[in-house]
């Protein structure tokens, strides 16, 4: 391609336009991290008056990383991205894809390594055994016949010219990736009591039902504490999902760090809220019947089989959350007294009445609270992130490594004159070594002397 | 011995090596050079038995975590990272008087951590949320970056006080350092480590958001800030190689960018609210 010397062209080409863009974009970023972000209108006008509200809204300052403003100096950023790499990777690819055995003899003797040797019989001869000597360091040679000598010549790292756009690809991948994801994807939250179902779950910020084409079902929730009591340990959910009436999922428990994922929707155990309620199991020990009951608290329950009357009449909290910690039970199997004791939640209390023995296990019912995502984009910008480290340890660290070795017969000297020489792009005191060594091996060979 | 007291004593190691640094640079006490070196030696490798001691301190009392996962044990890896890194800078330079402006930031680290009243040292269980093997892999990428910028920044300002105008009052003092050439290239590949391990802290920190919360971005404070920082030295790298920037711009560039890693990593804690908010205690 040829360069273009249009205006625009070179503007948007330019790097001056980069460190523009980062400098601004590193700038404007801090607003949103000094001003609080997605709070509701009121917050602002109390946090900041009216005045400067109305300012704040204006210029989308309560939301700026979606603002049209900020987002156009991404697209701003991506555009410099895009044509900064279609002015510059042709000539870059020309570097890589160069025949380098047609490098002119002149420009060889201006190599910034050079080193200059002499060998005694014909050229072919010499050629074989400086190939023998390049393979021997690591350098894997070509060769031409010029009408002048022999060029031989090796290369390493030709395509870590290709890093730097690389990393530069990788930030639009990235960047698709997120488009994708707020396209396509959706992010929103849901609360399901135990035993409970939805269907739907609502987006994140504005509350939207969005209908999830299956059912979700919470079928137990804990949270543990460590040691101390106060700190917790695991929140837990299981969730069962039910397709078409059928269970497609059984019970599969999840944890923060550890999600559920179906159909592209990922559930994320995030909060839990206890509710006014318990989960009872009643087991009568002669019998060994049992059965299950979620109840609200405070009311009478008949369980008619099994000839019996409960419910919970008093409960105490633990937080400011209603998370129960005791529960007042009331049970009656119609003989004797009514039964009336205290048990922790989450335990089993043994109940004896004339006629029989009981278990009695409760606990109060929680919902659990789930973060719900789907952002096909994802893996886009995995792929982005993977591809961003794999170009800048390109770019940084490998560098494109050039040596040529230039046989020329001296006819009245009977003798070979031979050039060895080379350059570095990039890191060049770690190839003055290499070069070094190189030339060290020469002369070690009996073959050439040094001029 | 427990961890705490192995840590207490790293910190007067760290202090005594950065003394020794100094004194090799302002005394020009070449005697004292491998003094000073094993000193490092000794210190980093007892704030490694420190960290592994902590570890399986916390497997003993029943919780079993790596211990990066708070304030306290993050200024332990970032002296211990800094240390190292800086090791491995005098290996290949074979300039001590780099320790001179390396090791205090190794010293104030351990200093900040071991003496502040308002971090926490016991070993404390870790929250739902931060239990996940990302946390290593995060803490670690992260701290690597910081050690280097850490570093990268103590040479751009032996750099500044190299290139004075008038080296007169101070002329033979100065030359105990190395060429501005090379703190120039020095600064430079340091940089351009601490970038590469920033990219990768920013990213594993991404993949672990997305894991435990279904978003790898969100825009909280700390993660805008680390991307700030990002674009700062994205900024630099592209100043030196395409428009050729060195010497005092460099320096100063990475003087602040490390002040923008120091605000990422402790100014966000402290100053704005966020999901980083339990780095906090």
């Amino acid at each position: 391609m040829k360069k273009t010397d249009n205006m625009v062209w070179r503007f948007f080409a330019s790097v001056r336009l980069a460190l523009f863009s980062l400098l601004i974009l590193a700038t404007t970023s801090i607003i949103g991290t000094l001003i609080p972000q997605k709070n509701p209108a009121d917050f602002y006008i109390e946090a900041f008056g009216q005045r400067t509200a109305q300012f704040f809204q204006m210029l989308d300052v309560p939301d700026m990383y979606n603002s049209w403003w900020f987002l156009a100096l991404l697209l701003l950023f991506s555009i410099n991205l895009v044509v900064c790499t279609i002015d510059r990777l042709p000539n870059v690819w020309q570097m890589v894809v160069l025949n380098n055995l047609d490098t002119e003899p002149e420009r060889l003797e201006k190599m910034p390594h050079r080193h200059l040797f002499y060998g005694a019989g014909d050229g072919a001869a010499l050629a074989e055994t400086t190939t023998a000597l390049l393979a021997k360091n690591g350098w894997k040679s070509q060769s031409d016949n010029k009408p002048t000598g022999i060029l031989l010549f090796s290369q390493k790292n030709a395509w870590s010219r290709l890093g730097v756009y690389a990393v530069h690809l990788s930030i639009l991948i990235i960047f698709a990736g997120a488009i994708i994801g707020s396209l396509l994807g959706f992010k929103a939250g849901v609360m399901i009591p135990e035993g409970s179902t939805t269907d739907t779950v609502y987006e994140t910020g504005t509350g939207k039902p969005i209908p999830l084409g299956f059912t979700l079902q919470c079928d137990d929730f804990n949270v543990t504490f460590y040691a101390d009591g106060t700190t917790p340990k695991e929140f837990r959910s299981d969730l069962s999902v039910l397709e078409n009436g059928k269970l497609a999922i059984d019970k599969r428990p999840i944890i923060v760090n550890d999600p559920l994922d179906y159909k592209g929707i990922t559930f994320y155990q995030s909060s839990y809220e206890p509710m006014q309620g318990f989960n009872v199991l009643i087991t009568n020990k002669n019998t060994k019947v049992s059965q299950f009951f979620q109840i609200p608290f405070g009311q009478k329950i008949s369980w008619s089989e099994g000839g019996i009357d409960f419910g919970v009449i008093n409960q105490e909290v633990r937080s400011r959350m209603g998370d129960v910690q005791k529960l007042k039970v009331w049970f009656s199997d119609g003989t004797g007294e009514p039964s009336i004791f205290w048990m922790d939640n989450d335990t089993t209390q043994a109940i004896t009445t004339p006629t029989g023995t009981y278990e009695f296990q409760a606990n109060q019912v929680y919902a659990t609270g789930l973060q719900v995502a789907k952002d096909p984009g994802v893996w886009t910008v995995y792929a982005g992130c993977a591809l961003m480290l794999i170009g800048l340890y390109v770019a940084f660290f490998l560098s494109h490594r050039r040596v040529w070795v230039y046989i020329v017969r001296e006819e009245t000297a009977n003798r070979c004159r031979i050039l060895v020489c080379g350059s570095s792009n990039k890191n060049k005191l770690a190839f003055e070594n290499e070069f070094t060594a190189l030339v060290e091996s020469f002369t070690h060979d009996t073959t050439f002397q040094n001029a | 011995m427990n961890s705490s007291q192995l840590l207490g004593i790293t910190t007067l190691a760290y202090l005594l090596s950065a003394m020794l640094y100094i004194a090799i640079f302002v005394f020009r006490a070449k005697k004292i050079d491998l003094i000073a070196t094993l000193v490092t030696i000794c210190a980093f490798l007892i704030n490694t038995a420190g960290i592994g001691l902590r570890w399986y301190e916390s497997y003993q009392a029943g919780i079993g975590y790596a211990p990066l996962s708070n304030m306290y044990e993050s200024l332990v890896f970032f002296a211990w990272a800094i240390a190292i890194f800086y090791l491995g800078l005098e290996f290949k330079y074979k300039n001590r008087v780099l320790g001179a402006f390396s090791m205090p930031f190794a010293c104030l680290s351990m200093a900040y951590a071991s003496l502040s009243p308002q971090f926490g040292k016991e070993i404390k269980p870790l929250i739902p949320a931060l239990q996940s093997n990302w946390l290593i892999a995060h803490v670690i990428t992260c701290f690597v970056g910081y050690a280097a910028f850490a570093v990268a920044s103590g040479m751009g300002i032996m750099y500044l006080i190299k290139d004075r105008k008038t080296p007169d009052d101070a002329g033979s003092l100065l030359a105990s350092l190395p060429e501005l050439k090379v703190i120039d290239d020095i600064i430079h590949k340091t940089l351009v480590f601490g970038f590469l391990w920033l990219s990768a802290g920013i990213i594993t920190g991404a993949v672990w958001a997305n894991a435990a919360w279904g978003t790898y971005w969100s825009w909280d404070p700390k993660e805008t800030w680390s991307l700030i920082t990002w674009f700062v030295y994205a900024a630099t790298l592209h100043a030196r190689f395409t428009r050729g920037w060195g010497g005092r711009r460099i320096a100063w560039l990475a003087i602040i960018g490390f002040l923008s890693v120091i605000f990422t990593y402790y100014g966000v804690n402290f100053l704005l609210s966020g999901l980083h908010s339990y780095g906090g205690s």
